[in-house]
C-alpha cells in the first residue's frame, strides 16, 4: 500500500473521534510492522477487504479507551458484550468510510472481533502493515491497515 | 406518533438511536439485528419508518430494503451506514430508501434526518 493512502485512514479516524466534540485525537507517527506478530490491545475488530484491494483493516483498543468512547456515546452499559460490539463497530465505520475514497469496489466484510491475542494469523503472510497509534483522553489504541494493491 | 423499527447488528448503535429519537414523534415498535429478522418483524409490526444498517450478517441492508419496499412501498427507510461512497447511497435510494445518514453521526443529526424523512 502506498503511503499516500495512509492519509485517508488518518483523516477518517480523526473524524470518528470528532463526533464527540471535546478532546482531540492525538495521532502518533505511523510505522510499518512485519505481519508475523500482529500488534493488538485488549479488544480488536477486524474487517476483511476484498475487491480491487485485498487485505485487512483493524481497530484495536484498550478496555479504557472503549469505555471512554461508550461514556461519550451516553452508553451506561460497559459490559463485555458492548466492548466487543464497539471494537467491531469502530472498525466497520473506519473501513466503511474508506469507500468514499476507494469506491464501491472496496468491499468490506462484517467485523470479526476478538479479545486479547489472536488465536490465528489475521494478516496476510509476507506483508507489512501500517500501524497508526492513537491516543484519546490519555487512552490508547491503534488502527492497522494492510492492503495489497 | 410514527411507529419506528431500528435495524442494526450493533447493540450500541441500536441503543444510541433509541436515545436520540425520543422526541415525542416516534414510538419504537421493534428492533432487528439482521435483514432476515427485519422482514419478519416488519410483517408483524408494520412500522412507518425504519432506520437500516447496510453491513449485516445473513441478509445485508440493501437486499432487505428491496424486500420491504416490495411489501410496502410507502414505508420510509433511513439508511444509517458507514458505507460512505456515492454509489452505495444512490443504490439504496434507487431501491426505495428515503434518506441516508453516514456513520459516525451525532444524535442531533439523526433526529434531524428522521424528522426530514417524515416531512417529505
Amino acid at each position: 500500500m502506498k503511503e499516500q493512502k495512509l492519509q485517508i485512514f488518518l483523516d477518517i479516524v480523526s473524524r470518528y473521534f470528532q463526533q464527540f466534540g471535546g478532546a482531540e485525537l492525538v495521532v502518533d507517527t505511523p510505522y510499518l510492522l512485519e505481519n508475523e506478530q500482529p500488534k493488538v490491545h485488549d479488544y480488536t475488530g477486524v474487517i476483511g477487504i476484498s475487491g480491487v484491494q485485498k487485505g485487512v483493516v483493524y481497530f484495536s483498543a484498550t478496555r479504557e479507551l472503549l469505555e471512554c468512547i461508550l461514556d461519550n456515546m451516553g452508553e451506561q452499559d460497559k459490559g463485555e458484550d458492548n466492548l466487543v460490539d464497539l471494537a467491531g463497530e469502530v472498525a466497520n465505520t473506519i473501513a466503511g468510510n474508506a469507500r468514499n475514497e476507494f469506491g464501491a469496489t472496496f468491499h468490506i466484510s462484517v467485523p470479526l472481533v476478538f479479545k486479547g491475542s489472536p488465536q490465528s494469523i489475521i494478516l496476510p503472510k509476507n506483508e507489512r502493515s501500517f500501524i497508526i497509534p492513537v491516543t484519546w483522553q490519555n487512552r490508547v489504541g491503534e488502527i492497522v491497515v494492510c492492503l495489497q494493491d | 406518533m410514527y411507529k419506528l423499527m431500528i435495524v442494526d447488528d450493533s447493540n450500541i448503535i441500536r441503543n444510541r438511536i433509541q436515545r436520540a429519537y425520543d422526541s415525542g414523534q416516534f414510538t419504537l415498535v421493534a428492533t432487528a439485528t439482521s435483514g432476515v429478522a427485519a422482514i419478519e418483524k416488519f410483517n408483524v409490526h408494520r412500522p412507518d419508518v425504519i432506520t437500516m444498517d447496510l453491513t449485516m450478517p445473513q441478509m445485508d441492508g440493501l437486499e432487505c430494503i428491496e424486500k420491504i419496499i416490495a411489501i410496502d412501498p410507502d414505508v420510509r427507510i433511513l439508511v444509517v451506514s458507514a458505507l460512505s461512497d456515492k454509489a452505495t447511497g444512490i443504490e439504496a435510494l434507487s431501491l426505495g430508501a428515503s434518506g441516508f445518514l453516514c456513520k459516525p453521526f451525532s444524535e442531533e443529526e439523526l433526529v434531524e434526518a428522521l424528522e426530514e424523512l417524515m416531512q417529505d
